[in-house]
């Protein structure tokens, strides 16, 4: 039996908003096993960020349980939350969140400048790694202005992997790119996915979702639909079949 | 996280925008430089006008005349006359603590060398004044009873009137002078003392028996401007001052409710009161230099805000990877003390330096100390520490999901 990663039970957070409550999420329950590649669908405004910030402990639900690698996270208090985040989740942004005028090597550093057990030899070496595993190595020394949006995302993908979580969130990290560039970090995802990697992965566009294992669907807050793929498309063999990059020029 | 790493980083984030750090740097640099270069100006004048006063001879006491309000109308002291020879001869006679007493009658005027013309002052001695002004001859023979006796028309000479009035290589030994328009034969030549520091140069004098200066200069015969009088220890300073207060008192005829009408002053009591008055000029200087450190301060605080502002997002992202409130808050933190140090150590440079194109160019003196360099460093770590505080714990109280979509 796979070991569950994360399980959350009757989950709620509601916002107030002057004198009304705005519920983002509705009595949610779902777990995810670990070596899972889990995409959260919806359409705009349906609680997709609010999930992700609570499961990424970023934010806590109005009620409910939320139990990560084991540990109960409504019970941490901020600093244990801060650990939370740096070591057992990765965190990949729709804008990249780069440091500007910061190598790429730097900005991957970054999560284990936090992490007391890490030297400076170690941190650099484990920074490589990462950049090695999105095929980055050759950028270290680049700032984010000298490479394209696909390869900072990868930058920040690398960012995420460094601190060796258990699972990697990312919240509409496609959102800023072409379906080219879209797919290319699909196929990244993928292939840390079979190394092991549990990933849940924000989206609201079908096509991306295709390449997951499974789908969960919110609507207005609550589940409407939880789905495994059987047939989880190939990202790299989805790039092939796109045409041409230069196909248009003359 | 530890101390080292939160530094590391702090010195990354400055890097990033080094203009803006050395701008807000700049109001701490000038605050200290200030800092150090006042309190160095301050501490050095107070330390010539010391070793100057006492280069003088500290063994020297001072009779100025002095209205006693008798008349009812209190006259400036060098206007008012209450000294003459009677008082002289009645110390020189009665007192015990002294070795050496001279009158002092002087006047400024033109000293004239063929073409060469000079303006400068005369003083009408005896021939202790060069014992209690500690001046020595360098050439030539000082005047004698005999001179004084017949107001004879010789002179001694200061180097700065020898070298504006008689060519180089010339020896003025034995050359005629004019003072006004009489006539002074140059008998000797005073070895250089240099400047003192009222910007007073010391060597610019002409030295001539009192008579003389009484009877062909400034006609008028009975009172003087001072007496000098050296005691025979810095011990005896106050006994002799003591002893001459009574001679003068018994020889002016003052009864016992009278108040002095002259004052004598010992030059340890002159040190004391310019030393007071130039220990209040640094502290006045210092404190305007101050001003400026905090000033600075304030500029670090206000840059500090913006920095918070403006890096949100990047806040936002630090504590989403795993920085704690108080990570933020350490590195906020230590990137104003940096500023503030960093800025501190330049400003130490500064001043040193602009310290020492002061004394160079304006030939002021100067004296650094450790402890201006010690407090000027002290007080840039608090106030990187102060200023920085309150924007760092800004940064550490933001909420990271609305500091992730600050835009
Ligand atoms: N901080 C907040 N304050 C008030 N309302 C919020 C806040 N965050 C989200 N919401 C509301 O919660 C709902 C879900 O938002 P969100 O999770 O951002 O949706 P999605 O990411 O799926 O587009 C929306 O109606 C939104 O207006
Ligand atoms: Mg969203």
């Amino acid at each position: 039996m796979a070991q569950e990663i994360l399980n959350i039970q009757h989950l709620k957070r509601s916002f107030a908003m002057g004198g009304e409550t705005v519920h983002a999420l509705k009595d949610v329950s779902f777990s995810i096993q670990a070596g899972e590649f889990v995409t959260i669908m919806g359409s705009s405004g349906s609680g997709k960020t609010t999930m992700l910030n609570i499961l990424g402990c970023l934010d806590n639900p109005t009620s409910g349980t939320y139990m990560l690698d084991g540990q109960d996270v409504g019970k941490l208090d901020r600093n244990q939350l801060a650990r939370v985040r740096n070591s057992k989740i990765g965190f990949v942004f729709q804008s990249y969140n780069l440091l500007a005028r910061t190598t790429a090597l730097e900005n991957v550093e970054l999560p284990l400048f936090y992490n007391k057990k890490v030297n400076a030899a170690e941190r650099k070496q484990r920074a490589i790694k990462a950049l090695q595993a999105v095929k980055l190595d050759g950028r270290m020394d680049h700032l984010p202005n000298q490479l394209s949006g696909g390869q900072q995302q990868r930058v920040a993908i690398a960012r995420a992997l460094v601190g060796e979580p258990v699972m990697i969130l990312a919240d509409e990290a496609t959102g800023n790119l072409d379906t080219r560039t879209s797919y290319e970090i699909m196929a990244l995802m993928q292939d840390l996915n079979k190394e092991g990697k549990t990933i849940v992965f924000v989206t609201h566009e079908p096509d991306i979702a295709a390449f997951s294992s499974r789908t969960i669907m919110l609507r207005d807050g609550s589940v409407q639909k939880d789905l495994k793929n059987e047939k989880v498309r190939s990202a790299r063999q989805a790039l092939e079949e796109l045409p041409p990059a230069d196909s248009y020029s003359i | 996280m530890a101390i080292l790493n939160l530094i590391k980083l702090a010195i990354k984030a400055l890097q990033r925008n080094k203009l803006r750090a050395f701008l807000t740097m700049l109001g701490i640099i000038i605050g200290v430089a200030a800092v150090i270069a006042m309190m160095a100006i301050g501490q050095g004048s107070k330390e010539s006008i010391r070793s100057s006063l006492s280069g003088m001879g500290s063994n020297m006491i001072t009779i100025f005349p002095q209205s006693n309000l008798e008349g009812g109308v209190r006259m400036g002291g060098s206007s008012f006359q209450s000294l003459t020879m009677k008082d002289v001869n009645a110390i020189k006679k009665q007192a015990t603590k002294i070795d050496g007493i001279s009158p002092v009658v002087n006047a400024s005027g033109q000293a004239v060398n063929g073409g060469q013309n000079w303006p400068t002052s005369i003083y009408g001695v005896s021939q202790d004044y060069l014992h209690i002004r500690q001046f020595s001859l360098k050439d030539g023979v000082n005047f004698t009873d005999k001179d004084i006796l017949t107001s004879a028309k010789v002179c001694l000479l200061g180097q700065t009137v020898i070298d504006n009035l008689f060519a180089p290589g010339v020896d003025p030994v034995g050359k005629y002078i004019r003072f006004g328009k009489t006539p002074f034969q140059v008998i000797g030549i005073l070895n250089p003392k240099g400047q003192s520091n009222f910007g007073q140069d010391q060597d610019d004098i002409i030295l001539a028996p009192y008579t003389t200066v009484q009877n062909r200069i400034t006609a008028s015969t009975v009172y003087l401007n001072q007496i000098y009088v050296s005691a025979i220890s810095e011990a005896a300073s106050d006994s002799a001052t003591n002893e001459i207060t009574s001679i003068l008192r018994a020889n002016h005829h003052l009864t016992d409710q009278q108040e002095d009408d002259f004052n004598v002053r010992t030059q340890a009591e002159l040190i004391s009161t310019i030393s007071a008055t130039s220990s209040m000029l640094t502290v006045l200087l210092t404190s305007i230099a101050g001003i400026s450190l905090f000033i600075g301060g304030i500029g670090i605080m206000n840059i500090m805000y913006v920095s918070v502002t403006e890096r949100t997002k990047e806040i936002g992202l630090r504590m989403a990877i795993g920085a704690r409130g108080s990570d933020i808050l350490m590195q906020f933190l230590i990137e104003a003390i940096i500023i503030s140090i960093t800025g501190g150590l330049i400003g130490v440079g500064l001043g040193l330096l602009s310290s020492f194109l002061i004394t160079k160019l304006a030939h002021w003196p100067v004296l650094i100390s450790e402890t201006s360099i010690m407090i000027s460093f002290l007080v840039c770590g608090i106030t990187g520490v102060f200023f920085g505080y309150y924007p760092a714990q800004k940064a550490a109280r933001l909420d990271p999901i609305e500091a992730l979509r600050y835009e």
